[in-house]
Protein backbone atom coordinates (compact mmCIF):
# COMPACT_ATOMS: atom_id res chain seq x y z
CA UNK A 1 0.00 0.00 0.00
CA UNK A 2 1.26 3.44 -0.85
CA UNK A 3 1.34 6.14 1.80
CA UNK A 4 -1.59 7.79 0.06
CA UNK A 5 -3.63 4.60 0.25
CA UNK A 6 -2.84 4.26 3.94
CA UNK A 7 -3.96 7.82 4.54
CA UNK A 8 -7.17 7.29 2.57
CA UNK A 9 -7.82 4.12 4.49
CA UNK A 10 -7.34 5.91 7.80
CA UNK A 11 -9.57 8.76 6.65
CA UNK A 12 -12.29 6.21 6.03
CA UNK A 13 -11.80 4.63 9.46
CA UNK A 14 -11.86 8.11 10.95
CA UNK A 15 -15.11 8.88 9.18
CA UNK A 16 -16.76 5.78 10.63
CA UNK A 17 -15.40 6.41 14.12
CA UNK A 18 -16.29 10.09 13.80
CA UNK A 19 -19.89 9.21 12.92
CA UNK A 20 -20.23 7.29 16.18
CA UNK A 21 -18.59 10.09 18.14
CA UNK A 22 -20.85 12.65 16.50
CA UNK A 23 -24.06 10.74 17.25
CA UNK A 24 -23.14 10.38 20.91
CA UNK A 25 -21.77 13.93 21.15
CA UNK A 26 -25.09 15.29 19.86
CA UNK A 27 -26.97 13.94 22.86
CA UNK A 28 -24.28 15.24 25.18
CA UNK A 29 -24.52 18.72 23.76
CA UNK A 30 -28.35 18.81 23.52
CA UNK A 31 -28.76 17.73 27.13
CA UNK A 32 -26.13 20.20 28.25
CA UNK A 33 -28.05 22.85 26.34
CA UNK A 34 -31.38 22.39 28.09
CA UNK A 35 -30.32 21.63 31.67
CA UNK A 36 -26.62 22.61 31.73
CA UNK A 37 -25.71 19.11 32.88
CA UNK A 38 -22.69 17.14 31.67
CA UNK A 39 -24.57 13.87 31.54
CA UNK A 40 -21.80 11.41 32.39
CA UNK A 41 -24.30 8.57 32.01
CA UNK A 42 -24.73 9.37 28.34
CA UNK A 43 -22.00 7.02 27.11
CA UNK A 44 -23.62 4.20 29.05
CA UNK A 45 -26.85 4.70 27.09
CA UNK A 46 -24.76 3.95 24.00
CA UNK A 47 -23.78 0.67 25.69
CA UNK A 48 -27.37 -0.12 26.69
CA UNK A 49 -28.46 0.73 23.15
CA UNK A 50 -25.94 -1.74 21.77
CA UNK A 51 -27.19 -4.54 24.00
CA UNK A 52 -30.86 -3.86 23.35
CA UNK A 53 -30.19 -3.69 19.62
CA UNK A 54 -28.45 -7.04 19.82
CA UNK A 55 -31.24 -8.63 21.86
CA UNK A 56 -33.88 -7.37 19.44
CA UNK A 57 -31.88 -8.55 16.44
CA UNK A 58 -31.48 -12.02 17.97
CA UNK A 59 -35.23 -12.16 18.48
CA UNK A 60 -36.23 -11.03 14.99
CA UNK A 61 -33.39 -12.23 12.76
CA UNK A 62 -35.22 -15.46 11.91
CA UNK A 63 -37.97 -13.33 10.38
CA UNK A 64 -36.19 -10.32 8.89
CA UNK A 65 -32.67 -11.71 8.60
CA UNK A 66 -29.49 -10.57 10.31
CA UNK A 67 -28.34 -8.19 7.58
CA UNK A 68 -28.61 -4.43 7.48
CA UNK A 69 -32.39 -4.54 7.23
CA UNK A 70 -32.68 -6.55 10.44
CA UNK A 71 -30.12 -4.32 12.10
CA UNK A 72 -32.08 -1.29 10.97
CA UNK A 73 -35.25 -2.61 12.63
CA UNK A 74 -33.27 -3.53 15.75
CA UNK A 75 -31.75 -0.06 15.80
CA UNK A 76 -35.16 1.65 15.59
CA UNK A 77 -36.55 -0.42 18.46
CA UNK A 78 -33.41 0.12 20.50
CA UNK A 79 -33.67 3.88 19.88
CA UNK A 80 -37.26 3.82 21.09
CA UNK A 81 -36.45 1.82 24.22
CA UNK A 82 -33.34 3.80 25.16
CA UNK A 83 -35.13 7.05 24.35
CA UNK A 84 -37.72 6.18 26.97
CA UNK A 85 -34.99 5.05 29.36
CA UNK A 86 -33.39 8.48 28.96
CA UNK A 87 -36.71 10.18 29.74
CA UNK A 88 -37.21 8.00 32.81
CA UNK A 89 -33.68 8.70 34.05
CA UNK A 90 -34.26 12.43 33.67
CA UNK A 91 -37.59 12.25 35.51
CA UNK A 92 -36.34 10.13 38.40
CA UNK A 93 -32.73 11.18 38.83
CA UNK A 94 -32.20 14.65 37.37
CA UNK A 95 -35.53 16.43 37.53
CA UNK A 96 -35.71 16.57 41.33
CA UNK A 97 -32.16 17.98 41.36
CA UNK A 98 -32.64 20.81 38.87
CA UNK A 99 -32.74 23.53 41.49
CA UNK A 100 -30.00 21.94 43.62
CA UNK A 101 -26.38 23.08 43.32
CA UNK A 102 -24.73 22.06 40.05
CA UNK A 103 -22.33 19.67 41.74
CA UNK A 104 -25.17 17.56 43.17
CA UNK A 105 -26.66 16.83 39.79
CA UNK A 106 -23.22 16.07 38.34
CA UNK A 107 -22.68 13.49 41.07
CA UNK A 108 -26.15 12.11 40.34
CA UNK A 109 -25.11 11.64 36.72
CA UNK A 110 -22.04 9.68 37.85
CA UNK A 111 -24.30 7.53 40.00
CA UNK A 112 -26.64 6.84 37.08
CA UNK A 113 -23.61 5.86 35.02
CA UNK A 114 -22.49 3.40 37.70
CA UNK A 115 -25.97 1.91 37.97
CA UNK A 116 -26.17 1.31 34.21
CA UNK A 117 -22.65 -0.12 34.00
CA UNK A 118 -23.05 -2.40 36.96
CA UNK A 119 -26.43 -3.67 35.80
CA UNK A 120 -24.84 -4.62 32.51
CA UNK A 121 -21.87 -6.09 34.36
CA UNK A 122 -24.14 -8.27 36.47
CA UNK A 123 -26.13 -9.45 33.47
CA UNK A 124 -23.10 -10.32 31.36
CA UNK A 125 -20.66 -11.41 34.06
CA UNK A 126 -18.26 -8.88 32.65
CA UNK A 127 -17.76 -10.99 29.51
CA UNK A 128 -17.58 -9.69 25.98
CA UNK A 129 -20.75 -10.53 24.07
CA UNK A 130 -20.38 -11.34 20.39
CA UNK A 131 -22.81 -9.23 18.32
CA UNK A 132 -23.80 -11.91 15.84
CA UNK A 133 -25.16 -10.65 12.53
CA UNK A 134 -25.03 -11.63 8.90
CA UNK A 135 -23.10 -8.63 7.71
CA UNK A 136 -20.89 -9.49 4.77
CA UNK A 137 -17.49 -8.14 3.89
CA UNK A 138 -18.25 -6.96 0.39
CA UNK A 139 -17.40 -3.56 -0.92
CA UNK A 140 -16.01 -1.54 -3.78
CA UNK A 141 -12.47 -0.59 -4.69
CA UNK A 142 -11.72 3.05 -5.40
CA UNK A 143 -8.16 3.32 -6.63
CA UNK A 144 -6.16 1.66 -3.90
CA UNK A 145 -8.92 2.06 -1.34
CA UNK A 146 -11.37 -0.67 -0.41
CA UNK A 147 -14.65 0.66 0.99
CA UNK A 148 -16.99 -1.91 2.50
CA UNK A 149 -20.72 -1.67 2.05
CA UNK A 150 -20.98 -1.74 5.81
CA UNK A 151 -18.93 1.42 6.08
CA UNK A 152 -21.06 3.13 3.45
CA UNK A 153 -24.35 2.13 5.04
CA UNK A 154 -23.14 3.19 8.46
CA UNK A 155 -21.88 6.61 7.45
CA UNK A 156 -25.03 7.19 5.39
CA UNK A 157 -27.27 6.19 8.30
CA UNK A 158 -25.43 8.54 10.64
CA UNK A 159 -25.76 11.32 8.08
CA UNK A 160 -29.50 10.71 7.68
CA UNK A 161 -29.99 10.83 11.45
CA UNK A 162 -28.06 14.08 11.72
CA UNK A 163 -29.94 15.68 8.81
CA UNK A 164 -33.22 14.64 10.43
CA UNK A 165 -32.10 16.18 13.71
CA UNK A 166 -31.07 19.39 11.99
CA UNK A 167 -34.49 19.56 10.32
CA UNK A 168 -36.24 18.93 13.63
CA UNK A 169 -34.27 21.62 15.38
CA UNK A 170 -34.76 24.32 12.76
CA UNK A 171 -38.18 23.56 11.29
CA UNK A 172 -40.43 22.29 14.05
CA UNK A 173 -41.93 24.11 17.01
CA UNK A 174 -40.46 21.58 19.46
CA UNK A 175 -37.07 21.92 17.85
CA UNK A 176 -37.16 25.70 18.13
CA UNK A 177 -38.37 25.35 21.69
CA UNK A 178 -35.41 23.10 22.45
CA UNK A 179 -32.99 25.78 21.30
CA UNK A 180 -34.98 28.43 23.13
CA UNK A 181 -35.01 26.52 26.43
CA UNK A 182 -31.23 26.28 26.16
CA UNK A 183 -31.07 30.09 26.08
CA UNK A 184 -33.81 31.20 28.48
CA UNK A 185 -36.06 28.63 30.13
CA UNK A 186 -38.07 31.18 32.14
CA UNK A 187 -38.94 33.14 29.01
CA UNK A 188 -40.07 29.91 27.38
CA UNK A 189 -42.47 29.26 30.24
CA UNK A 190 -43.89 32.76 29.75
CA UNK A 191 -44.52 31.86 26.12
CA UNK A 192 -46.65 28.93 27.24
CA UNK A 193 -43.95 26.35 26.54
CA UNK A 194 -43.91 23.49 29.03
CA UNK A 195 -40.17 23.44 29.68
CA UNK A 196 -40.29 20.09 31.48
CA UNK A 197 -41.83 18.51 28.39
CA UNK A 198 -39.18 20.04 26.13
CA UNK A 199 -36.46 18.68 28.43
CA UNK A 200 -38.13 15.26 28.19
CA UNK A 201 -38.17 15.38 24.38
CA UNK A 202 -34.51 16.41 24.40
CA UNK A 203 -33.54 13.45 26.58
CA UNK A 204 -35.55 11.14 24.34
CA UNK A 205 -33.82 12.28 21.16
CA UNK A 206 -30.35 12.47 22.68
CA UNK A 207 -30.63 8.99 24.20
CA UNK A 208 -32.10 7.53 21.01
CA UNK A 209 -29.15 8.85 18.99
CA UNK A 210 -26.73 7.22 21.44
CA UNK A 211 -28.66 3.95 21.06
CA UNK A 212 -28.46 4.21 17.27
CA UNK A 213 -24.69 4.59 17.51
CA UNK A 214 -24.46 1.73 20.01
CA UNK A 215 -26.42 -0.69 17.83
CA UNK A 216 -24.49 0.21 14.68
CA UNK A 217 -21.13 0.09 16.43
CA UNK A 218 -21.99 -3.27 17.98
CA UNK A 219 -22.89 -4.70 14.60
CA UNK A 220 -19.91 -3.10 12.86
CA UNK A 221 -17.20 -4.05 15.36
CA UNK A 222 -18.96 -7.30 16.30
CA UNK A 223 -18.81 -7.18 20.07
CA UNK A 224 -20.42 -5.61 23.14
CA UNK A 225 -19.07 -5.00 26.62
CA UNK A 226 -20.57 -3.45 29.75
CA UNK A 227 -17.76 -0.89 29.88
CA UNK A 228 -17.89 0.12 26.20
CA UNK A 229 -19.81 3.32 26.99
CA UNK A 230 -17.14 4.75 29.23
CA UNK A 231 -14.49 5.66 26.72
CA UNK A 232 -16.92 6.74 23.99
CA UNK A 233 -18.66 8.88 26.60
CA UNK A 234 -15.39 10.64 27.29
CA UNK A 235 -14.65 10.94 23.58
CA UNK A 236 -18.12 12.28 22.84
CA UNK A 237 -17.72 14.79 25.64
CA UNK A 238 -14.37 15.76 24.11
CA UNK A 239 -15.99 16.07 20.69
CA UNK A 240 -18.82 18.20 22.07
CA UNK A 241 -16.35 20.54 23.77
CA UNK A 242 -14.15 20.73 20.68
CA UNK A 243 -17.19 21.69 18.63
CA UNK A 244 -18.51 24.06 21.30
CA UNK A 245 -20.65 22.55 24.03
CA UNK A 246 -24.33 23.37 23.49
CA UNK A 247 -23.90 23.74 19.73
CA UNK A 248 -25.55 21.04 17.61
CA UNK A 249 -23.53 21.63 14.43
CA UNK A 250 -20.53 21.85 16.76
CA UNK A 251 -21.13 18.34 18.06
CA UNK A 252 -21.38 16.95 14.53
CA UNK A 253 -18.20 18.74 13.50
CA UNK A 254 -16.38 17.91 16.74
CA UNK A 255 -17.22 14.22 16.39
CA UNK A 256 -15.96 14.03 12.83
CA UNK A 257 -12.86 16.07 13.58
CA UNK A 258 -12.01 13.89 16.55
CA UNK A 259 -12.60 10.65 14.63
CA UNK A 260 -10.44 11.81 11.73
CA UNK A 261 -7.67 13.18 13.94
CA UNK A 262 -7.51 9.95 15.91
CA UNK A 263 -7.35 7.79 12.82
CA UNK A 264 -4.72 9.97 11.18
CA UNK A 265 -2.84 10.53 14.43
CA UNK A 266 -2.00 6.86 14.63
CA UNK A 267 -0.04 7.28 11.39
CA UNK A 268 2.31 9.91 12.74
CA UNK A 269 5.71 8.22 13.25
CA UNK A 270 6.24 7.53 16.94
CA UNK A 271 2.52 7.63 17.76
CA UNK A 272 1.09 4.15 17.58
CA UNK A 273 -2.57 3.31 17.96
CA UNK A 274 -2.02 2.71 21.68
CA UNK A 275 -1.48 6.47 21.94
CA UNK A 276 -4.68 7.48 20.21
CA UNK A 277 -6.62 8.33 23.38
CA UNK A 278 -3.75 10.47 24.61
CA UNK A 279 -3.79 12.10 21.20
CA UNK A 280 -7.49 13.04 21.34
CA UNK A 281 -7.32 14.44 24.86
CA UNK A 282 -4.24 16.44 23.86
CA UNK A 283 -6.33 17.89 21.04
CA UNK A 284 -9.01 18.75 23.59
CA UNK A 285 -6.49 20.61 25.73
CA UNK A 286 -5.17 22.50 22.73
CA UNK A 287 -8.67 23.58 21.72
CA UNK A 288 -9.44 24.65 25.27
CA UNK A 289 -6.26 26.72 25.36
CA UNK A 290 -6.67 28.44 22.02
CA UNK A 291 -10.45 28.55 21.60
CA UNK A 292 -12.09 27.85 24.95
CA UNK A 293 -15.60 28.15 23.49
CA UNK A 294 -14.93 25.39 20.94
CA UNK A 295 -14.91 25.58 17.17
CA UNK A 296 -18.55 26.67 16.78
CA UNK A 297 -19.37 27.75 20.33
CA UNK A 298 -20.51 31.19 21.33
CA UNK A 299 -18.70 33.13 23.98
CA UNK A 300 -20.52 33.98 27.17
CA UNK A 301 -20.17 37.69 26.53
CA UNK A 302 -22.39 37.48 23.47
CA UNK A 303 -25.25 36.48 25.72
CA UNK A 304 -25.73 39.95 27.11
CA UNK B 1 -63.16 53.45 33.96
CA UNK B 2 -63.30 51.34 37.04
CA UNK B 3 -66.88 50.59 37.70
CA UNK B 4 -67.46 48.25 40.59
CA UNK B 5 -70.17 46.47 38.61
CA UNK B 6 -67.72 44.58 36.36
CA UNK B 7 -65.88 41.76 38.14
CA UNK B 8 -62.10 42.12 38.04
CA UNK B 9 -60.19 40.18 35.37
CA UNK B 10 -57.19 40.00 37.67
CA UNK B 11 -57.34 40.06 41.42
CA UNK B 12 -54.50 39.76 43.91
CA UNK B 13 -55.46 39.05 47.47
CA UNK B 14 -52.88 39.39 50.25
CA UNK B 15 -50.03 38.26 47.99
CA UNK B 16 -46.59 37.90 49.57
CA UNK B 17 -43.46 36.72 47.80
CA UNK B 18 -39.70 36.88 47.98
CA UNK B 19 -36.39 35.33 47.02
CA UNK B 20 -35.14 32.83 49.55
CA UNK B 21 -35.07 34.71 52.82
CA UNK B 22 -35.52 38.13 51.20
CA UNK B 23 -39.15 39.29 51.42
CA UNK B 24 -40.06 41.48 48.47
CA UNK B 25 -43.88 41.68 48.64
CA UNK B 26 -45.90 41.97 51.83
CA UNK B 27 -49.52 41.01 51.31
CA UNK B 28 -50.57 43.20 48.42
CA UNK B 29 -54.13 43.57 47.14
CA UNK B 30 -54.68 44.68 43.57
CA UNK B 31 -57.46 44.58 40.99
CA UNK B 32 -57.63 45.10 37.26
CA UNK B 33 -60.96 45.27 35.45
CA UNK B 34 -61.67 44.22 31.88
CA UNK B 35 -60.53 46.75 29.32
CA UNK B 36 -58.58 48.83 31.80
CA UNK B 37 -55.00 50.03 31.80
CA UNK B 38 -53.78 49.87 35.37
CA UNK B 39 -50.31 51.11 36.23
CA UNK B 40 -48.07 49.95 39.04
CA UNK B 41 -45.65 52.65 40.14
CA UNK B 42 -42.84 52.71 42.65
CA UNK B 43 -39.17 53.47 43.17
CA UNK B 44 -36.37 51.09 42.19
CA UNK B 45 -36.55 47.95 44.29
CA UNK B 46 -40.12 48.62 45.43
CA UNK B 47 -41.20 45.19 44.20
CA UNK B 48 -42.95 45.97 40.89
CA UNK B 49 -41.15 43.30 38.90
CA UNK B 50 -41.65 40.82 41.72
CA UNK B 51 -45.38 41.54 41.66
CA UNK B 52 -45.60 40.75 37.93
CA UNK B 53 -43.42 37.65 38.34
CA UNK B 54 -45.64 36.41 41.12
CA UNK B 55 -48.74 36.84 38.97
CA UNK B 56 -47.16 34.89 36.12
CA UNK B 57 -45.71 32.28 38.53
CA UNK B 58 -42.03 32.87 37.77
CA UNK B 59 -41.88 33.57 41.51
CA UNK B 60 -44.02 31.52 43.93
CA UNK B 61 -46.43 33.38 46.17
CA UNK B 62 -45.65 32.52 49.79
CA UNK B 63 -49.07 33.74 50.88
CA UNK B 64 -52.29 35.01 49.33
CA UNK B 65 -53.96 34.21 46.05
CA UNK B 66 -54.07 35.37 42.45
CA UNK B 67 -57.35 35.11 40.54
CA UNK B 68 -57.60 35.43 36.76
CA UNK B 69 -61.09 35.66 35.30
CA UNK B 70 -62.44 34.42 38.59
CA UNK B 71 -60.21 31.34 38.64
CA UNK B 72 -57.53 30.77 41.28
CA UNK B 73 -54.26 30.50 39.36
CA UNK B 74 -51.88 30.52 42.35
CA UNK B 75 -49.83 27.35 42.05
CA UNK B 76 -50.27 26.82 38.30
CA UNK B 77 -47.12 26.52 36.19
CA UNK B 78 -46.04 29.69 34.40
CA UNK B 79 -46.72 28.03 31.04
CA UNK B 80 -50.25 27.12 32.12
CA UNK B 81 -50.95 30.71 33.11
CA UNK B 82 -49.61 31.98 29.79
CA UNK B 83 -51.94 29.55 28.00
CA UNK B 84 -54.91 31.11 29.79
CA UNK B 85 -54.16 34.34 27.93
CA UNK B 86 -52.46 36.15 30.81
CA UNK B 87 -49.24 37.12 29.09
CA UNK B 88 -46.17 38.58 30.81
CA UNK B 89 -43.67 40.66 28.81
CA UNK B 90 -40.76 40.70 31.24
CA UNK B 91 -38.36 43.48 32.11
CA UNK B 92 -35.39 43.47 29.76
CA UNK B 93 -37.30 41.94 26.83
CA UNK B 94 -35.63 38.51 26.89
CA UNK B 95 -35.34 38.04 23.16
CA UNK B 96 -34.23 34.46 22.50
CA UNK B 97 -30.61 34.68 21.35
CA UNK B 98 -29.63 32.55 18.40
CA UNK B 99 -33.20 32.42 17.12
CA UNK B 100 -34.29 34.63 14.25
CA UNK B 101 -36.92 37.32 14.59
CA UNK B 102 -39.37 35.04 12.84
CA UNK B 103 -38.53 32.11 15.11
CA UNK B 104 -39.02 34.28 18.17
CA UNK B 105 -42.48 35.15 16.86
CA UNK B 106 -43.25 31.53 15.95
CA UNK B 107 -42.47 30.49 19.50
CA UNK B 108 -44.91 33.10 20.75
CA UNK B 109 -47.56 31.01 19.03
CA UNK B 110 -46.14 27.74 20.41
CA UNK B 111 -49.50 26.66 21.74
CA UNK B 112 -51.35 27.48 18.51
CA UNK B 113 -51.72 24.22 16.56
CA UNK B 114 -53.27 25.70 13.41
CA UNK B 115 -50.55 27.10 11.11
CA UNK B 116 -53.13 29.32 9.40
CA UNK B 117 -53.85 31.07 12.69
CA UNK B 118 -50.10 31.48 13.27
CA UNK B 119 -49.70 33.02 9.82
CA UNK B 120 -52.60 35.36 10.40
CA UNK B 121 -51.24 36.57 13.72
CA UNK B 122 -47.80 37.03 12.21
CA UNK B 123 -49.32 39.18 9.46
CA UNK B 124 -50.98 41.32 12.12
CA UNK B 125 -47.71 41.72 14.01
CA UNK B 126 -45.85 42.65 10.83
CA UNK B 127 -48.61 45.16 10.10
CA UNK B 128 -48.08 46.74 13.49
CA UNK B 129 -44.27 46.56 13.32
CA UNK B 130 -43.11 46.56 9.67
CA UNK B 131 -39.47 46.61 10.74
CA UNK B 132 -39.86 43.09 12.14
CA UNK B 133 -41.01 41.94 8.71
CA UNK B 134 -37.87 43.38 7.11
CA UNK B 135 -35.60 41.77 9.70
CA UNK B 136 -37.41 38.48 10.10
CA UNK B 137 -34.38 36.33 9.29
CA UNK B 138 -31.95 38.21 11.51
CA UNK B 139 -30.94 36.94 14.96
CA UNK B 140 -33.48 38.59 17.27
CA UNK B 141 -30.88 39.46 19.89
CA UNK B 142 -28.98 41.57 17.36
CA UNK B 143 -31.84 44.05 16.88
CA UNK B 144 -31.62 47.53 18.36
CA UNK B 145 -33.21 48.15 21.74
CA UNK B 146 -36.32 49.69 20.22
CA UNK B 147 -36.68 46.88 17.70
CA UNK B 148 -36.23 44.31 20.45
CA UNK B 149 -39.05 45.92 22.38
CA UNK B 150 -41.28 45.68 19.31
CA UNK B 151 -40.29 42.04 18.97
CA UNK B 152 -41.06 41.38 22.63
CA UNK B 153 -44.51 42.93 22.28
CA UNK B 154 -45.07 41.29 18.89
CA UNK B 155 -44.16 37.92 20.37
CA UNK B 156 -46.63 38.48 23.20
CA UNK B 157 -49.33 39.30 20.63
CA UNK B 158 -48.60 36.00 18.89
CA UNK B 159 -49.79 34.39 22.12
CA UNK B 160 -53.25 35.88 21.63
CA UNK B 161 -53.35 37.62 25.01
CA UNK B 162 -56.49 38.59 26.87
CA UNK B 163 -54.38 40.55 29.30
CA UNK B 164 -50.80 41.83 29.15
CA UNK B 165 -48.39 42.35 32.04
CA UNK B 166 -45.87 44.88 30.70
CA UNK B 167 -42.71 45.46 32.75
CA UNK B 168 -41.04 48.76 31.82
CA UNK B 169 -41.59 48.50 28.06
CA UNK B 170 -39.91 51.87 27.54
CA UNK B 171 -36.76 51.06 29.49
CA UNK B 172 -33.63 52.27 27.77
CA UNK B 173 -35.43 53.77 24.79
CA UNK B 174 -34.96 57.21 23.26
CA UNK B 175 -37.71 59.72 24.18
CA UNK B 176 -39.42 59.44 20.81
CA UNK B 177 -39.49 55.65 21.06
CA UNK B 178 -40.89 55.91 24.57
CA UNK B 179 -43.85 57.83 23.17
CA UNK B 180 -44.23 55.33 20.32
CA UNK B 181 -44.29 52.48 22.81
CA UNK B 182 -46.96 54.21 24.87
CA UNK B 183 -49.05 54.77 21.75
CA UNK B 184 -48.83 51.08 20.98
CA UNK B 185 -49.90 50.21 24.52
CA UNK B 186 -52.88 52.49 24.09
CA UNK B 187 -53.73 50.94 20.76
CA UNK B 188 -53.60 47.39 22.10
CA UNK B 189 -55.85 48.45 24.93
CA UNK B 190 -58.34 50.06 22.58
CA UNK B 191 -58.37 46.81 20.62
CA UNK B 192 -59.62 45.13 23.78
CA UNK B 193 -56.55 43.94 25.68
CA UNK B 194 -56.52 44.58 29.41
CA UNK B 195 -53.15 45.89 30.61
CA UNK B 196 -51.18 46.02 33.82
CA UNK B 197 -48.29 48.38 33.16
CA UNK B 198 -45.14 48.87 35.22
CA UNK B 199 -43.39 52.08 34.24
CA UNK B 200 -40.47 54.19 35.42
CA UNK B 201 -41.98 57.17 33.72
CA UNK B 202 -44.91 57.75 36.11
CA UNK B 203 -46.06 60.90 34.37
CA UNK B 204 -46.60 59.08 31.09
CA UNK B 205 -48.05 56.01 32.73
CA UNK B 206 -50.63 58.01 34.63
CA UNK B 207 -51.63 59.81 31.47
CA UNK B 208 -52.31 56.46 29.82
CA UNK B 209 -53.83 54.57 32.70
CA UNK B 210 -57.31 54.44 34.19
CA UNK B 211 -56.14 53.52 37.63
CA UNK B 212 -52.85 53.38 39.50
CA UNK B 213 -51.17 51.74 42.46
CA UNK B 214 -48.04 52.98 44.20
CA UNK B 215 -45.80 50.32 45.65
CA UNK B 216 -43.24 51.08 48.35
CA UNK B 217 -40.99 48.46 49.96
CA UNK B 218 -43.31 45.69 48.89
CA UNK B 219 -46.52 47.30 50.14
CA UNK B 220 -49.27 49.23 48.38
CA UNK B 221 -48.89 52.80 49.66
CA UNK B 222 -51.51 54.53 47.61
CA UNK B 223 -54.05 53.83 44.91
CA UNK B 224 -56.72 55.64 42.98
CA UNK B 225 -57.95 56.78 39.60
CA UNK B 226 -55.02 57.96 37.49
CA UNK B 227 -56.32 61.52 37.36
CA UNK B 228 -56.48 61.70 41.15
CA UNK B 229 -52.97 60.31 41.53
CA UNK B 230 -51.69 62.85 39.03
CA UNK B 231 -53.16 65.59 41.15
CA UNK B 232 -51.75 64.22 44.41
CA UNK B 233 -48.84 66.39 45.57
CA UNK B 234 -46.96 63.62 47.39
CA UNK B 235 -46.91 61.43 44.31
CA UNK B 236 -45.93 64.29 42.11
CA UNK B 237 -43.01 64.94 44.44
CA UNK B 238 -41.95 61.34 44.86
CA UNK B 239 -42.26 60.08 41.31
CA UNK B 240 -43.08 62.85 38.89
CA UNK B 241 -40.80 65.70 39.89
CA UNK B 242 -37.77 65.01 37.74
N1 LIG C 1 -33.55 37.41 41.91
C1 LIG C 1 -33.53 38.08 43.08
N2 LIG C 1 -32.89 37.57 44.16
C2 LIG C 1 -32.88 38.21 45.33
N3 LIG C 1 -33.48 39.39 45.55
C3 LIG C 1 -34.14 39.96 44.52
C4 LIG C 1 -34.19 39.34 43.24
N4 LIG C 1 -34.91 40.13 42.41
C5 LIG C 1 -35.28 41.19 43.15
N5 LIG C 1 -34.83 41.10 44.42
C6 LIG C 1 -35.07 42.06 45.50
O1 LIG C 1 -36.46 42.20 45.68
C7 LIG C 1 -36.81 43.55 45.84
C8 LIG C 1 -37.82 43.97 44.82
O2 LIG C 1 -37.20 43.91 43.53
P1 LIG C 1 -37.98 44.18 42.18
O3 LIG C 1 -37.10 43.74 41.08
O4 LIG C 1 -39.31 43.57 42.28
O5 LIG C 1 -38.12 45.76 42.20
P2 LIG C 1 -38.66 46.75 41.07
O6 LIG C 1 -39.70 47.56 41.70
O7 LIG C 1 -39.03 46.01 39.85
O8 LIG C 1 -37.38 47.63 40.80
P3 LIG C 1 -36.85 48.32 39.42
O9 LIG C 1 -37.61 49.58 39.25
O10 LIG C 1 -35.41 48.59 39.71
O11 LIG C 1 -37.04 47.36 38.32
C9 LIG C 1 -35.51 44.34 45.80
O12 LIG C 1 -35.11 44.58 47.11
C10 LIG C 1 -34.55 43.42 45.12
O13 LIG C 1 -33.24 43.61 45.59
MG1 LIG D 1 -38.33 45.96 37.90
Amino acid sequence: MSLLDILAHQLLNGLVLGSFYALVALGYTMIFGVIKLLNFAHGDLYMVGGFIGFIVLSAISSVVGGGWFGIFIAMLLSMLAVGFLGVVIERIAYHPMLSAPRLSILITALAVSLVLQNTALALTNGQYTAFRSDLGFGGITLGGLFITYNQMVLVAAAAVLMIALEFFVTHTQYGRAMRAVAVDADMCELLGINVAAVIGVTFFIGSALAAAAGTMAGAYYGSLWYFMGFLIGLKAFTAAVIGGIGSIPGAMLGGLVLGLLEALGTQIPGIGSEWKDVFSFAVLILVLVFKPTGLLGRSEQERM
Amino acid sequence: MSSDATPPVLKLHGVSAGYGRIRALHGIDLEVRRGQIVTLLGANGAGKTTALKTISALVRASAGSVLFEGRDITGLRASEIARLGLVHVPEGRHILRGLSVRENLELGAFTVRDPAVRQERMREVFGLFPVLDHRQHQDGSLLSGGEQQMLAIGRALMQGPKMLLLDEPSMGLAPKLVLDTMRIVKRLNQAGTTILLVEQNARLALRLADYGYVLESGEIRMQGPAAALRADRSIVQAYLGE
